[in-house]
Order: C-alpha cells, then sequence, then structure tokens
C-alpha cells in the first residue's frame, strides 16, 4: 500500500475518468470537429444563410439607438413567446440585451415583486399575495393579455372509445383522493382497462390552472400520476402508454398531432375540441387560458423597456405564430393596443 | 481500486502476481469473485456507452461549428447556437476555481499541517467540512440567492453564479487537498524540519509539491461536478435565453447545464436535437477536465 498511498482517495474518481476516456477514444473520434465537414453543414445552412437571420424587415431607424439590459422571468409557458419576442426585438435593436428565464410564474413573480426583474412573464393572473408583496415593496406594475393557450387533455391514440370528456369525468379521474384505476371507473360504457395518467408537477402553472378549473381549487389533484416539469416527458409518456391520459399546454400537442389523440371537453355546453379558433372564441371554456406579460411601471420610464414592450404588443401576431401559441381575437388585440397607448400617453 | 492496479502493471509487475500463488486463482469462488468484479464494471461502462450513443445520434446533425459561432434562437433552433452558454460555463469555471483553489487549498494546508487535531474547534470545523461536501447542490443554490446575490447584493451576475459554485466544491477540494496532503510521508518533513527549515519553507518547498498531483485531481474532479451543476443555478435564476456573451462581472449569463434542460423541454424536435448537440459539448468539456486530471497526475506522480 506504501506505493500508492497518493492515489488511494482518488482511485474511484479516476477509474470514472479513465474509462470515460477509453469510451471517448473509441466512441467516433472527434465528434466536434468533425461535424465541420461540408455534407454536415450543408443542410442546416440551407434553412438560413447567416445563422440567426429572418426575413423580418429592414430595421425602420428609431430616434436614438438604444441599448440597456431587460431582465424578464418567469413562466416557462410564456418563455418561448417573449424568447422569440426578444429575438425579433434584438435585430432592430442590437445592444439591448434581453436575457429571459424560466422560473416559473411563482417564482418569476417572486423575482418581480422585490424590483429584481423588468418584466414578469405569466400564464395566470397575480395572485392577491403577490400582488401584496409588489404594494409593499413599491413595485407598480400593468397586465398585458399577450396570448390564448388551451390546455389539451390527450389520450394514446389507441384509446378509441372515447373522443370527448366532461368535466365532471375529468374531475372524477383527477380530483384528490380519486379512485379510478381503469377507464371503466369513469363510465361504466367505457372498457375495463387500467387507466395510467400523466400530468405537470405542482410547480407548473399549468397544474395550478387545471386543478383549479377542473377540481375547483388550485393545488387540489390527486397525486398518484407521473408527473414531469418537461411537458416532452408526459408526451413521451402518453403516446407510448396504450392506456394512457394526460394534459398540458396545446402547443405541445400542436407538434405531436400524430402521436397524441386531444379529447373535446364538455364543460356543460356540448363537446368542444381544442383548437385555435374555439380557444380564441372562448368556446374551450372552461381549460382556455390567456397568458400575460407584466411590465414594472418604473422601469417602462426607461426608453428601451418601453420600445421593447411596444415592439412586443405591435408584432404579437408574428411573435405568438413563431412560437406556436394561439393568437388573440380581434377584440382581445384590440383591447391590448388601447391598454398600451392608455399607459404611454397617460 | 482497478485503476491503480492497472496503473502499477505499467511499471511494476501485478502485486498479485508477486505476492499470491497462481493455485488459488483458479478456485471457483476466485474466478467468481472476478466475473463479479468485471460485471459491476459492465455495468458502469454499458449505461455510460448508452448515453454517449444516444446523444451522439440525436445530436450528430446540429454538431457543427454553429454551434460555437451562433447564439441562442427562438426562432431557429435548426441552425441556433450556444456561444453564450458556452462562454457563460468557461468563464464560471474560470472563476470559481479563482475563489475556491487557493481558499480551498490553504484551508487543507491549515487542517493537516498547523491545526491541532486534539483540539475541540479543529474536531468541529473538520466535521462540518466533511457534512457540507454531502449537502445537495439545491441548498447552496438557496444561500447563494438568498446571502450573495440579494444578501451582499451582489446581483444575478457571474460574480455571484462563481461564488455559489466555490461554495458548493470547497468542501470536497478541501477533503481531497486534505487526502494529498497527508499522504506526503512524515519522514520528508521531519527531514526538511531537521535541516532548518521552518514550517512555512517545509510545507511550501516539500509537502505542497509533493501533494500537486492529489490536489490537482481531486480540485479538477470538484470542478468537472460543478460544471455539469445545473440545480444551483436553477435557483439563482440564471436566464435561459440569453443571446448574447458576458462582458462583465455583473452581467446576466447563462450555462449550458441550463440551456440543456431548457431546449430539452421545448416541444419542437429541433430544440431537442440541439439539445443533444450541447450534452455533447458539455461531456467533451467533462472528458477534456478529466484528461487534464489524469495527465497532471502522471506528470508529477511522486514515488518513495
Amino acid at each position: 500500500m506504501n506505493l500508492s498511498t497518493t492515489r488511494r482517495g482518488f482511485a474511484p474518481a479516476v477509474a470514472v475518468a479513465s474509462i470515460a476516456l477509453v469510451l471517448a477514444a473509441c466512441g467516433s473520434g472527434d465528434p466536434v470537429t468533425s461535424g465541420n465537414d461540408p455534407i454536415e453543414t450543408s443542410e442546416p445552412t440551407e434553412t438560413s444563410a447567416n445563422g440567426g437571420g429572418t426575413t423580418t424587415p429592414p430595421p425602420e431607424d428609431g430616434p436614438a439607438e438604444l441599448s440597456g439590459t431587460i431582465k424578464v422571468d418567469g413562466s416557462s409557458t410564456v418563455f418561448p413567446l417573449t424568447s422569440v419576442a426578444a429575438e425579433l426585438f434584438r435585430q432592430e435593436h442590437p445592444d439591448v440585451r434581453i436575457p429571459v428565464g424560466e422560473s416559473g410564474t411563482g417564482g418569476g413573480f417572486e423575482k418581480f415583486c422585490v424590483g429584481e426583474t423588468a418584466i414578469s412573464d405569466a400564464s395566470r393572473p397575480i395572485d392577491p399575495e403577490e400582488a401584496k408583496i409588489c404594494k409593499k415593496n413599491d413595485v407598480t406594475y400593468d397586465e398585458f393579455s399577450i396570448a390564448n393557450d388551451g390546455i389539451t387533455v390527450v389520450v394514446n391514440p389507441a384509446v378509441d372509445f372515447v373522443s370527448c370528456i366532461t368535466t365532471d369525468e375529468l374531475q372524477k379521474i383527477w380530483d384528490k383522493g380519486s379512485e379510478v384505476d381503469s377507464w371503466n371507473d369513469v363510465n361504466p360504457d367505457w372498457p375495463d382497462e387500467e387507466i395510467s395518467l400523466y400530468g405537470p408537477g405542482t410547480d407548473s402553472g399549468t397544474f395550478d390552472f387545471f386543478t383549479e378549473a377542473i377540481n375547483g381549487e388550485e393545488g387540489i389533484s390527486r397525486t398518484d400520476y407521473q408527473s414531469s416539469e418537461n411537458d416532452n416527458v408526459i408526451v413521451q409518456g402518453v403516446s407510448g402508454d396504450e392506456n394512457a391520459m394526460g394534459y398540458f399546454g396545446y402547443s405541445y400537442y400542436a407538434e405531436n398531432q400524430d402521436s397524441l389523440k386531444a379529447l373535446e371537453v364538455d364543460g356543460g355546453e356540448g363537446c368542444v375540441a381544442p383548437a385555435p379558433e374555439t380557444v380564441q372564441g372562448g368556446e374551450y371554456s372552461p381549460l382556455g387560458r390567456q397568458l400575460f406579460i407584466y411590465p414594472s411601471q418604473a422601469e417602462l420610464q426607461k426608453p428601451e423597456v418601453q420600445a421593447f414592450v411596444e415592439f412586443y404588443i405591435q408584432n404579437i401576431d408574428s411573435v405568438v405564430e413563431k412560437a406556436g401559441f394561439i393568437p388573440l381575437n380581434e377584440q382581445q388585440k384590440q383591447e391590448l393596443e388601447q391598454k398600451f397607448q392608455q399607459l404611454t400617453s397617460g | 481500486m482497478s485503476a491503480s492496479t492497472t496503473e502499477v502493471a505499467t511499471s511494476a509487475a501485478r502485486p498479485f502476481d508477486v505476492a499470491t500463488g497462481r493455485a488459488h486463482d483458479r478456485s471457483p469462488k476466485e474466478r467468481a469473485f472476478r466475473v463479479m468484479l468485471l460485471a459491476c464494471l459492465a455495468v458502469g461502462i454499458f449505461f455510460l456507452g448508452v448515453l454517449l450513443t444516444r446523444v451522439l445520434v440525436d445530436g450528430w446533425s446540429r454538431l457543427d461549428s454553429q454551434l460555437f459561432t451562433e447564439q441562442a434562437s427562438a426562432i431557429l433552433p435548426e441552425t441556433a447556437g450556444a456561444q453564450a452558454a458556452i462562454l457563460g460555463s468557461i468563464y464560471l469555471m474560470g472563476l470559481t476555481a479563482m475563489f475556491c483553489l487557493p481558499t480551498g487549498v490553504l484551508a487543507a494546508i491549515y487542517l493537516e499541517e498547523y491545526a491541532d487535531p486534539t483540539k475541540r474547534v479543529n474536531r468541529l470545523i473538520e466535521l462540518n467540512i466533511q457534512n457540507l461536501a454531502a449537502v445537495p447542490s439545491v441548498v447552496y443554490g438557496i444561500l447563494g440567492l438568498g446571502i450573495l446575490a440579494r444578501g451582499f447584493g451582489f446581483g444575478f451576475g457571474l460574480i455571484t453564479g462563481a461564488l455559489t459554485l466555490s461554495l458548493l466544491v470547497l468542501p470536497v477540494i478541501i477533503i481531497a487537498s486534505r487526502e494529498a496532503i497527508r499522504a506526503v510521508p512524515d519522514s520528508i518533513r521531519q527531514g526538511s524540519l531537521a535541516l532548518g527549515a521552518t514550517r512555512w519553507q517545509t510545507v511550501q518547498r516539500q509537502v505542497l509539491p509533493a501533494a500537486v498531483p492529489g490536489i490537482a485531481t481531486g480540485s479538477i474532479l470538484a470542478l468537472s461536478r460543478a460544471i455539469g451543476e445545473a440545480a444551483p443555478l436553477v435557483i439563482l435564476g440564471v436566464a435561459a435565453f440569453v443571446p448574447f456573451n458576458p462582458e462583465s462581472l455583473t452581467d446576466p449569463f447563462t450555462a449550458l447545464p441550463i440551456v440543456i434542460y431548457r431546449s430539452a423541454s421545448e416541444p419542437s424536435a429541433d430544440f431537442r436535437i440541439l439539445s443533444s448537440a450541447i450534452i455533447v459539448v458539455l461531456l467533451a468539456v467533462l472528458l477534456l477536465m478529466n484528461t487534464a486530471a489524469i495527465l497532471i497526475r502522471n506528470r508529477f506522480q511522486k514515488r518513495w
């Protein structure tokens, strides 16, 4: 042992390192540089010649070159929207830096209400507790509704005996203490097959909204289901399990229509399928929701923040389309613009 | 122990070949034990292999130079890069190393060479360091958020991230450095002191150089842990979409694990491919760091 005392403590760690090394050596040369060969790169360059460049109109020169940092944090559902807006805005104002975080709606407000962020993304309206903290710290804000979303209840395509589900049935399945184990327990017409459930974790705004809309109280839900903060895990779970049901935001269904079946939801006024039109029109109830941004009024005094929010609102259609969400309807859009104009003129 | 066995084999005869009779190797128990050892090794390698193959296959089409030259994009994941995240992680590592290496090594020197192990205070410190090494990383994130970012007002820039990660790996570095220092034979110290060297001269000229391989290996492995950490950064609220490079210590930044986590949860498949490609980059960085650890160890290895 006196030969290798120095190494004793590190032996396991070094073992791992050397295994990794051996594997790297045999696991295909140097993956990083080999990507440089022309065959590899030719495909992605086709889509766009110069990387980040899109075919947006040339920058309309503002009065003065804007600069600064606008911190945005909040809902991970709204994250794709705000990051698209930030990217488009940056094409016109390259000196404005907009980092976008995804601490969740609640986590975002926690930072926003102590003045650490300029804009908060939210997949539900601010709740009274949060508003109180904002008030205590003299953070005033405005609420802009920027897009529609429909929480989509999906099943595996193999589930062919149901195409429409009532909110009562949903509650029966998802309520706290629910003892539904098979489809048969929900509706006697359905087969006696085990039902496997997938849903978002408790930190998610989607979870908050769904539990409130279906079970009547935010956060009340059965807990013995497969939960994940990553909606793709739910997508994979439901598409790989013949008796599965799950729920998440509409864009995850839109991207995975081939491997999932969306259920129509009957909230008391007939079956309504989740679709851009039904969500926009408000018929997809009670699972249709709006997504929000909350800019701080103090921050809105800064020209770059005001310019960004204005840009966000004026280009809301293309932002929503690029992020794969359901756009606002005409009335909502008018309200949004009016609200912003009142704010900036007053 | 497998590493040190193979290591020895290159320079000298296998200890077992010398020490034990061949006859014992053929007993069924001996063979069964060998098979068991190999099976354990195979499990580790198998899963690492599966992981590597998967991310390589998934991310292959995006492992191109754009990954390094382009910034993140929310609109065009097909051509988006991760330059800010790669740079962010590198800066983060550099700063973390700057903060925690001197502190950790000096603390280890104190505990090993100066502190009186029979004193209660020192035993308490020792126990605490060992416990801290086992504290989950999320807790350090909360500490960083509450004390560094808000309490001390360091904000949410690189410096806070690096200090938080430093706190996270500091106990590991102290423990590793202590092991290395302890492994330096006492005869060396006594020889040095007998020749009239002071305590500090002994540490500086004899003990530290002899302990370098151990300290370096331990520190680099600790830093490798830090570079892959997402949890404390998530708690700190490190932004996931940062299409610009950090320019100062207080600038907002992002890091590889954060970007991987975010792009893996995007609905569109292009983001998930990008995520796999970034995982490969992170793994490559980790392998490089581990290689460096092995090289340093072999280069400075001393035998008595």
